[in-house]
């Protein structure tokens, strides 16, 4: 098909934070996830754990604990306060101070009427929740000594706390403590130091499982205040726990990394109705600290300091091997605030190619190296010029950059938060760069997900709240607000993907419900709604000629849709008649960029994490029984002998060792492939605690 | 080879009345391969675990009851099960404790055995020959068992064996004399009768052993008079042929008894070539039967053994279990594969023999049958009648050898060589070639080297078809013979090798086939002169070639550096005290030292540059990682 420059780029530092919190909601299958930096990740189990939503972090807020009640989630965290999320706006939706000082542990009760808060001084409130506030209720008998972990009891009427060397028992109606279980310290030179109970877990059966810092899971009669079993699993702490939904499992996560699981069967076959806890299975898939737990239906769910989420399947869940029995490990958030980046395609002065990164804190542009060598395949050529950081922004105020975005000529840069939205000017001057921010901004553009230019420079485009697009007219003097798209009906979910079209008449829009609008620019009216499909798109683009949009969805579908007909086009259609291949549908990371190739029309390009691929529409489709992945047996033939075994899936893994994140085909045949090896990521990591290992 | 490792206890033994009689019943395995059920003749069983040498458990019936037959377990259910009084079966779980308060039943006739085997039911064999399978017995203990056996047939001796979803049951049964093997097929039930070739002295086997090899049952029996013999039946195959069949059986090993016959003895089938054997008298030691021997069957070859009095064995997965005296001993052995090539010793040079590899030891069977396989119930002939048969070859046709002169001589082999039957020349070679050098010995004036050379030459003979010939030219100082018969002959005995080494150094002595156990003591018969003659031979032809590598060329025969080396070793390792002492061998072996540590030196260099080397290679291979990079890539 043809050679391709490749600028590999790896100065991209990206490192993602560790995970501090997790929380299931079962009946919506979302798990919420807090990292370090106060950003919440939410992943649909249901769609391929896709991330549908990402809440940027703030420098303040300090997430401890997660909670869902019904579709509303809460955090709290070690500022004092309680925070309920916008899930619509990505933001929050109000803070509580509690006035507890550092809140350790955020519960809520089966019945999702109450919330209750574990707090540094020595007590557990209780916040009663309401249609669109909590309020503050009671506090439960205040101890000595800070509420490390709750759980509350199924049927409401009783609070298990951890707190240090012990756990105490609430009875809430009363407010009144009624157990104290008393925690052994660990052994030798520890034993001066409190154990702290980092996680309870309260059964039906008033059964207490606890966790804690001398590395024991104990189990405790609830009722009469006794230790039924210990369970000696690490020398370091545990750390986290998580029960199973029927009750019959309960996993524990420990700084070294490990998962533990307790089964509550029994340890003979003979006495099947003596059931007891016994630790059954370890996993380990972490290198660092456990810090976060879920049990699902089918899996574990884990997630800690080496920042990785780690979706482990429990096998006897599953009759057969299928996409959902394979072990997950999301290592990096695709569409995580913190590692978003932008390649553009050129810039209109010199016809270099810049770069845009993304950080929570700060924004670097790049130019791109240059040569002019011309090489055999396989070869690195010479640099004429190395790649330049040209300007790093930090970001004001203390919310973290959620989006941001570079004019194709260069000369507009805009980021947004939370709360605000920002635009600057950039001017190239030979080599010098100036940055002048633009002053006044339209009333109406608060703040943004999603960010884009046009391809003339001429608009930008700002996802807003209630999915609508609001359109901005730039000029040399001014930002003026032109117009906002708003649909009339339908959904009130964010948008996550924007792209508009090189003719500059067409937008399309995607958010978390699936649904992609396409708008008339020239008219600025809704112009169709693309047919719903049930996986979320995962990236979308449209083609600079034919004005075809290619959408990639989670569940790794393709389609692609005439704008202009209004219809999926003939190739989409035979292609979603012969079906993917097998070996494409069972990648396991999502599309996230679609491009086109400049020079050749019938040609689209796609990346995920591991590979790149160029599917070139005039070319066989691949059936189930051809060799997918055949670009090695392409270069083994002859001449001759290629047309017969060519298809429309070329796929490179040669960047596959690292983290891909763009593909950008630049003018001359050129790609851009960001790459962030993930050793580099877990080299950044403190060490692991220490294990003896054989003759250490 | 096979050898016998280090022994241990498993555990003591009460001693029993007679002392012929064993203290155990019987040793099985269950699920753990590292455990062992032990019955006691009286009243007990227990389950040791090997390696740690511990009872783990062990269940006593009550007193005035006895056990009957050995304990089994039960791979199906995880039960053991044991019967005592012939006729109470009783089924119990490891974490029982009490016998008494287990599982039992009685059952309507005397049990001989229970046999159980992974992958199998257990199976209950009754004394008058009735087999059932143990589930269907328990579920109606009290169901009449017919009588299989006649009125005075009694069982000797009984196994079970599964393979490939068959199950058989097999007994052997005595009566008058007369000795029965009955092969009791499962599913479906099948009973076929075979009668066991009768020894000449009327006596009965000492002891059976059973295995199933390629899809048939091979039973391995031993009789007092030391025969140990191989009978086969096939597993597959033909079911329904009515009637009793002669069993043919052919001899495996004949071991030596000594003066009688012998009184309690067991062999054992540890694989295709070796049996254990105790109660045999060990061959080298004249008196005592207590010795546990390995020998391989196919080189009758005493391949290890250890003195201990005993006299049953039971084996598995690699261990022997002998009782002896107060104690139950266990030893682990091991049966490596045996090979021509290692029981011949070491081997040519490869690139050497190959051309003239056609030489074969001749094989008895070739000789006798040709070609034909070798059926499985075909007889293996004793080497005393292969004597025979080549003696009756012989006075058919007499020849002018016998008596007439060497011209004589020597146009009979010329006529003979000429002719172009290879197998019939084989062995008329041979004939020749063993009366033309019996002729020899006996008229010294008659000595027809070129005939003989001739007779070499054709390939056709060996040291063991005619063991003077050797000795014979070496006697005659016929140098060219005996580099001939050097070069060509593939089984010269260690002894004969010396024997040559004594008289001449050659290429051709190094290149002979040897092991290192037999030559050593035969080297050391070497004086020191002649060593220290030979060693400085060999350092001058390994200087030679150490100069000059690559330029050994193929046609030409010579040693290889590792055959010299080898010869070094095994010269100073036989006379290496001798040498030290002789004042004239000093200047020799300081060179040898010096050359030795050179060795060590290099190799040592060598291992210090592989590594350095390697991490050369894994450089090329990763490569270096930049900020920042444009490369080239082509999609196709």
């Amino acid at each position: 098909m043809g050679e391709f420059k490749v600028h590999r780029v790896r100065f991209f530092d990206y490192m993602p934070t560790a995970i501090r919190a997790m929380a299931f909601n079962a009946h919506t299958e979302r798990l919420a996830l807090a990292r370090m930096d106060g950003s919440v990740e939410i992943f649909n189990f249901t769609d391929h754990y896709f991330q549908e939503k990402v809440i940027p972090g703030k420098d303040s807020r300090s997430t401890e604990s997660l909670c869902w009640v019904g579709g509303r989630l809460f955090s709290a965290g070690l500022n004092g306060e309680i925070t309920e999320y916008d899930l619509e706006n990505l933001r929050p939706k109000y803070s509580l101070e509690a006035y507890g000082g550092p809140i350790w542990t955020i519960i809520s009760n089966t019945q999702g009427t109450q919330l209750a808060i574990g707090c540094e001084d020595g007590t557990v409130k209780l916040f009663e929740v309401l249609e669109e506030h909590i309020q503050f209720e009671r506090n439960l008998d205040r101890q000595k000594g800070r509420i490390i972990s709750l759980s509350w009891h199924p049927s409401g009427t009783h609070i298990a706390a951890g707190m240090m060397d012990m756990i105490r028992v609430f009875d809430v109606p009363t407010g009144h403590a009624v157990q104290r279980l008393l925690v052994d310290r660990g052994f030798g030179g520890s034993k001066s130091q409190e154990t702290v109970v980092w996680s309870v877990a309260f059964l039906s059966d008033h059964t207490v499982v606890s966790g804690d810092s001398a590395g024991k899971v104990q189990v405790w009669d609830g009722h009469t205040g006794t230790l039924v079993k210990t369970h000696l699993v690490t020398k370091w702490d545990v750390l986290a726990l998580s029960v199973s939904k029927d009750e019959s499992s309960v996993v524990a996560g420990t700084s070294e990394g490990t998962v533990i699981q307790f089964q509550f069967i029994a340890p003979t076959l003979h006495q099947q109705q003596d059931k007891e806890w016994v630790r059954t299975r370890t996993f380990k898939n972490h290198t660092h600290d456990v810090r976060a737990l879920a049990e699902i239906e089918t899996a574990i769910v884990s997630g800690g300091m080496d920042t990785h989420l780690v979706v482990r399947p429990l096998l006897e869940k599953f009759d057969e091997k299928s996409h959902a029995s394979g072990l997950r490990k999301i290592h990096f958030p695709h569409v995580s605030t913190e590692m978003a980046e932008i390649t553009l395609v050129s810039n209109c002065l010199k016809k270099a190619g810049l770069l845009l990164f993304q950080f929570p804190g700060q924004l670097e542009l790049w130019r791109l190296g240059d040569s002019d060598g011309h090489g055999k395949p396989g070869d690195r050529l010479p640099l004429k010029r190395k790649p330049e950081k040209l300007l790093l922004l930090k970001r004001k105020g203390e919310d973290h950059i959620c989006c941001s975005a570079l004019s194709s000529c260069g000369g507009w840069l805009a980021y947004s938060t939370v709360s605000c939205v920002r635009i600057y000017r950039l001017q190239t001057d030979n080599n010098n760069i100036s940055i002048t921010k633009v002053s006044k901004l339209p009333k109406a553009l608060r703040s943004a997900h999603q960010l884009c230019f046009s391809s003339d420079s001429s608009k930008m485009f700002a996802a807003s709240s209630q999915s609508s697009v609001l359109v901005i007219a730039l000029t040399q003097s001014e930002c003026k607000y032109v117009h906002t798209l708003k649909p009339k009906s339908g959904s009130r979910q964010p948008i996550h993907l924007m792209t508009t079209s090189v003719d500059g008449k067409w937008l399309a829009a995607a958010n978390s419900d699936c649904e992609i609008r396409v708008y008339n620019l020239q008219k600025l009216k809704l112009h169709c709604i693309v047919p719903v499909y049930g996986s979320c798109p995962s990236a979308m683009g449209i083609h600079p000629t034919t004005n075809n949009m290619t959408v990639v969805h989670a569940d790794q579908q393709l389609f692609e849709y005439s704008i202009v007909e209004k219809q999926y086009t003939d190739w989409s259609r035979k292609l979603q008649k012969q079906g993917l291949h097998n070996v494409w549908l069972d990648r396991d990371t999502p599309v996230t960029h679609v491009t086109f190739n400049p020079k050749n029309p019938n040609q689209v390009v796609l990346h995920d994490m591991h590979m790149f691929c160029i599917i070139d529409q005039s070319l066989p489709l691949p059936d189930q029984k051809t060799q997918f992945y055949n670009q090695m047996t392409l270069r083994s033939l002859s001449e001759q002998e290629r047309p017969s075994h060519l298809h429309a899936f070329k796929i490179c893994k040669t960047f596959q060792v690292s983290l891909l994140f763009l593909a950008s085909l630049l003018d001359d045949q050129s790609l851009v492939v960001v790459e962030r090896p993930l050793l580099a990521i877990t080299s950044q990591l403190p060490a692991p605690v220490r294990q003896k290992k054989f003759a250490t | 080879m096979a050898t016998l490792c280090e022994g241990f206890t498993l555990c003591g033994l009460v001693q029993t009345q007679n002392a012929s009689d064993s203290p155990i019943q019987g040793i099985e395995l269950d699920e753990d391969s590292d455990h062992a059920v032990v019955t006691d003749s009286t009243r007990s069983v227990t389950l040791y675990k090997v390696s740690d040498q511990k009872p783990l458990g062990s269940w006593t019936v009550k007193q005035g009851q006895l056990l009957t037959c050995p304990a089994v377990f039960n791979f199906q259910t995880k039960e053991y099960v044991v019967v005592s009084d012939n006729k109470v079966i009783r089924v119990w779980k490891d974490e029982d404790l009490n016998l008494d308060k287990a599982f039992k039943a009685t059952v309507t006739a005397d049990v001989w055995r229970v046999h159980s085997a992974p992958g199998g039911e257990p199976v209950v064999l009754f004394q008058r020959g009735a087999v059932r399978f143990l589930d269907s017995l328990l579920s109606a203990p009290q169901q009449p068992i017919e009588d299989v056996l006649s009125e005075e047939e009694v069982i000797r001796w009984s196994a079970s064996i599964v393979a490939e979803e068959q199950h058989f049951v097999l007994f052997t049964t005595e009566q008058n004399g007369e000795c029965c093997l009955y092969v009791q097929r499962l599913n479906p039930n099948t009973l076929q009768k075979y009668r066991l070739e009768r020894e000449d002295s009327g006596a009965s086997p000492l002891s059976f052993s059973a295995s199933l090899r390629d899809k048939h049952l091979n039973l391995l029996y031993l009789y007092p008079n030391g025969c140990v013999y191989q009978s086969v039946v096939a597993a597959r195959g033909y079911v329904g042929l009515e009637g009793v069949q002669d069993l043919p059986r052919s001899l495996r090993l004949r071991l030596p008894v000594g003066e009688g016959e012998l009184g309690a003895a067991s062999a054992v089938a540890l694989d295709e070539a070796h049996v254990a054997v105790v109660g045999v008298p060990h061959p080298s030691a004249r008196t005592g039967k207590d010795f546990l021997c390995i020998w391989n069957t196919n080189f009758q070859t005493l391949q290890a053994g250890i003195l201990r009095n005993w006299s049953f064995v039971w084996c598995y997965l690699g261990k022997l279990f002998v009782p002896h005296g107060k104690a139950l001993s266990i030893i682990p052995y091991e049966c490596q594969k045996s090979s021509l090539a290692s029981a011949l010793g070491k081997l040519r040079h490869t690139g050497i023999a190959v051309s003239k590899s056609s030489v074969a030891v001749p094989s008895w069977n070739t000789l006798l049958h040709g070609d034909q396989p070798q059926g499985p119930t075909k007889i293996v002939e004793t080497r005393k009648s292969v004597r025979n048969v080549k003696l009756g070859v012989n006075c058919v046709q007499p020849q002018p050898h016998q008596t007439g002169p060497v011209d004589e001589v020597q146009r009979e082999v010329e006529v003979l060589v000429s002719r172009g039957d290879a197998q019939d020349l084989q062995l008329s070679v041979g004939q020749l070639a063993c009366h033309l050098v019996a002729r020899s010995q006996a008229e010294t004036a008659f000595y027809t080297p070129v005939a003989l050379a001739q007779l070499v030459q054709t390939q056709f003979l060996c040291h063991s078809v005619c063991p003077g010939l050797l000795l014979l030219s070496l006697e005659h100082k016929d140098y060219f013979l005996c580099q001939l018969c050097l070069q060509l002959f593939p089984d010269i005995p260690e002894v004969v090798t010396c024997a040559c080494l004594k008289t001449f150094i050659s290429n051709e002595v190094l290149q002979t086939p040897y092991s290192d156990n037999f030559l050593l003591p035969h080297l050391k018969d070497l004086d020191t002169q002649q060593v220290i003659l030979f060693l400085q031979y060999l350092q001058f032809v390994y200087l030679k070639y150490s100069q000059d590598v690559y330029t050994q060329t193929a046609g030409l025969r010579s040693p290889t550096m590792t055959q010299i080396i080898d010869w070094v070793c095994l010269l100073l390792d036989a006379h290496f005290t001798v040498l030290v002492m002789a004042p004239d061998a000093k200047g020799l072996l300081s060179n040898l030292q010096s050359f030795v540590k050179s060795q060590v030196k290099l190799f040592s260099e060598l291992g210090k540059i592989e590594s350095s080397l390697q991490e050369l290679h894994k450089m090329k291979l990763s490569k270096d990682i930049s900020q920042y990079s444009i490369e080239v890539i082509e999609l196709f």
